[in-house]
């Protein structure tokens, strides 16, 4: 049983393999992306996806793009912005467009895997309650 | 200070410019109408003077020849009046002697009549001439040819220079003449009044060019035309005649004549030009010095305002161009920013990949294969120290975005002793290299809202200019905290060369430095001062010349950060 399902989305492809490794030892699923354009290739193909890390910087659809699509298209996919750009803006202007939550690299792994959790529990919860709101629904509409 | 500038050579050519032109604006029109009035002056002056001098010799003219004809008409009336027989007595004769010396003091000598031969048959004056023959004497040939006469002056048989006024009359068909002797020094008088100035006088010669009367100076008739006055080149005609030319010394004279006595003698006047012009050229002299020192004001007015003004010029070029570096500086610092911001993505996400591939190591490490391995710890510390480096490596990054881009600075809980004591271990090198030693009385202070990097960079700043104040002459930096009222307050106190007052107030002013040109930008004060204010609090600065200058960062403990 893994503790999430998640879309790692970076285009420095050493980066990707490093921190693939290591979240699966951990117990997370992993699925990696190295553009923009392909994490919303692999989200429309998959919807297992619960949590996408995802780089700001990156050539092509930049990090914030790409989350204003996955917001608009898989409104229920928690963003955790992972950048190496160092500044507090790009942080929070990636936060005012939905994501989760954002971390500068180097980031100590823990952390990493803390805000994930945080992040597919809160994705969890918000699918509970759609689920609870459709069942409701349908139940109300037997009675 | 402009001499020391590139432009010193532009500089000196502005003042030159200015000079002649301040000069010309002033001078030309002063020269135009200076020698304008000055020429209109001299001439007015020049045709007054000759007026003048005119005139007065044409009333001693009317003067002399009134004084001649009233003797004439003195003998006239007497040989009218009386008969040859009343005359010829001698004693009548004095008695008409007494009456005429009692009406005209000193004229008449003595009076004489004369026979028809030429013999003097009645004499009455001081000398022993009762009967001299004068029919041989020009005036006796000339009065039987013309009734009358007025001779030149002669020295006769008495010795005395005189002239004689003598009648011809009829006593039956015989005739006989009256004659009178005018003293010359009575007639001299008349010519020797003409006195002017130091030069001017006058003096009357005959036809023959000898001189009538005594000259007051040497007077040469044979000069000029006025020894012939009549035969000569060119006659004088005119009854006043006027001219100027160099005279006996070869100094410019004036010469006035008037034609007397029936134009038998000529009255000369004559003056040194320089003698009758003394008021003009006293007045040229006044004028000449007022215009020097009017003209040595101008100049100096010229060249103290030209140095005014054009020391203004190279202190506001100078200016100019310190703002221009530091245009430069700041575009400088602008594209530093830019790359520092490319460079700390760059370094950033290698530095991950490193620490990353580190963290697999030691997660591959945790499997059991590798558990009885003796090099375990160290392998384990070597980790560590790859993901500490990694950390310090993005330290490193945050900070030369934050001093690049004078933002994003993380506020947080700071304490401000710990700053202080980094900023000493930061700078301690270059404190020891500059003989500078480094203090602190520092007191428990609460931890204050700021950014850490923004604290680090004012006490940076002003630890950075003491040592700089001292890099020559050494000395020591003192940092002091404590806590008053409601406020952390921090003393930075040099024993540096202290701030001139007159520079202290604008310390804090952007772009203003002391440092040499590309040296400083003048931020750094001005950056501090914005980041305390920003804070709700203050710095202050103390400065004694020579003793050293203390900043005082006063920041309230509850600022207004969020």
């Amino acid at each position: 049983m893994t503790i999430a399902n998640i879309m790692l989305v970076d285009d420095e492809v050493p980066f990707v393999e490093a921190m693939t490794r290591r979240l699966t030892k951990r117990d997370l699923e992993i699925h990696a992306a190295y553009s923009g354009e392909e994490a919303l290739q692999k989200l429309s193909k998959t919807n297992t996806i619960e949590v996408v890390i995802l780089d700001i910087k990156m050539p092509g659809m930049d990090g914030i793009e790409a989350l204003k699509q996955i917001k608009t298209r898989f409104p229920l996919v928690e963003v955790i912005m992972l950048t190496g750009h160092a500044t507090v803006e790009t942080g929070i202007e990636g936060m005012k467009q939905g994501a989760f939550d954002y971390l500068m690299k180097p980031c100590d792994i823990n952390d990493l895997v803390a805000k994930v959790e945080q992040a597919a529990r809160k994705k969890r919860g918000h699918e509970e309650k759609i689920i609870q709101a459709r069942l409701k629904e349908i139940t109300s509409r037997r009675t | 200070m402009w001499r020391k500038s590139v432009r010193a050579p532009y500089y000196k050519h502005l003042i030159r410019n200015m000079i002649f032109t301040i000069l010309g604006v002033s001078f030309i029109p002063v020269f135009l109408v200076s020698w304008t009035i000055y020429y209109a002056f001299a001439n007015a002056y020049h045709e007054k003077i000759n007026a003048h001098l005119v005139t007065l010799v044409e009333n001693h003219k009317r003067q002399i020849d009134a004084f001649l004809n009233a003797r004439l008409a003195d003998i006239l009336f007497l040989s009218e009046n009386f008969t040859f027989a009343q005359l010829n007595d001698s004693e009548f004769l004095q008695a008409k002697l007494l009456s005429l010396k009692n009406n005209y003091a000193g004229v008449f000598v003595d009076l004489g009549v004369v026979d028809a031969d030429g013999n003097q048959v009645a004499y009455a004056g001081p000398f022993k001439l009762s009967r001299v023959r004068y029919a041989d004497a020009p005036w006796y040939q000339i009065v039987m040819k013309n009734q009358v006469v007025i001779s030149d002056v002669f020295l006769g048989l008495r010795g005395f220079p005189h002239f004689i006024v003598a009648v011809k009359r009829f006593d039956g068909d015989r005739p006989w003449i009256l004659r009178a002797t005018i003293d010359f020094i009575a007639f001299n008088n008349l010519v020797e009044n003409i006195r002017i100035g130091k030069t001017g006088f006058a003096a009357i010669v005959n036809k023959k060019g000898e001189l009538q009367t005594k000259p007051r100076f040497q007077f040469n008739p044979a000069e000029g035309c006025f020894g012939r006055f009549i035969d000569c080149d060119q006659p004088i005609t005119r009854e006043i005649y006027s001219e100027e030319r160099p005279g006996e010394g070869g100094d410019m004279t004036i010469y006035v004549s008037a034609l007397l006595k029936n134009k038998e003698w000529l009255l000369v006047y004559q003056q040194k030009v320089s003698d009758a012009l003394a008021d003009q050229r006293f007045a040229q002299r006044l004028s000449l010095i007022i215009f020097a020192v009017g003209g040595a004001g101008i100049l100096a007015m010229a060249l103290l305002l030209s140095l005014r003004m054009v020391n203004r010029i190279a202190t506001a070029d100078q200016e100019k161009e310190m703002m221009n570096k530091q245009v430069i500086e700041s575009g400088k610092l602008a594209s530093l920013g830019e790359l520092a911001t490319g460079v700390a993505h760059e370094i950033n996400n290698p530095v991950a990949i490193m620490v990353e591939e580190a963290g697999w190591i030691e997660d591959i490490l945790t499997e059991k294969e590798f558990g009885g391995n003796p090099h375990m710890d160290e392998l384990h510390r070597a980790l560590k120290q790859i993901n500490t480096q990694g950390k310090r490596c993005k330290e490193i990054t945050t900070k030369l975005l934050s001093f690049a881009r004078g933002s994003g600075s993380t506020i947080g809980m700071v304490q401000l002793n710990e700053i202080i004591e980094e900023v000493m271990v930061l700078s301690a090198q270059r404190a020891k290299y500059a003989n500078i030693e480094l203090h602190s009385a520092l007191s428990n202070l609460p931890e204050i809202k700021a950014s850490e990097t923004e604290m680090h960079q004012v006490l940076l700043n002003l630890v950075n200019n003491a040592i700089y104040a001292m890099e020559k002459s050494g000395g020591a930096i003192e940092f002091k905290t404590f806590q008053r009222d409601e406020k952390v307050v921090v003393e930075v106190a040099d024993t540096g060369p202290g701030i001139p007052e007159a520079i202290l107030g604008r310390i804090f002013d952007p772009f203003f430095t002391t440092k040499p040109v590309g040296q400083g930008t003048g931020l750094g004060l001005s950056i501090c001062y914005g980041i305390i204010r920003k804070m709700d609090g203050d710095i202050q600065v103390k400065s004694t010349v020579g003793k050293g200058t203390t900043f005082t960062i006063m920041i309230p403990v509850r600022s207004g950060l969020v």
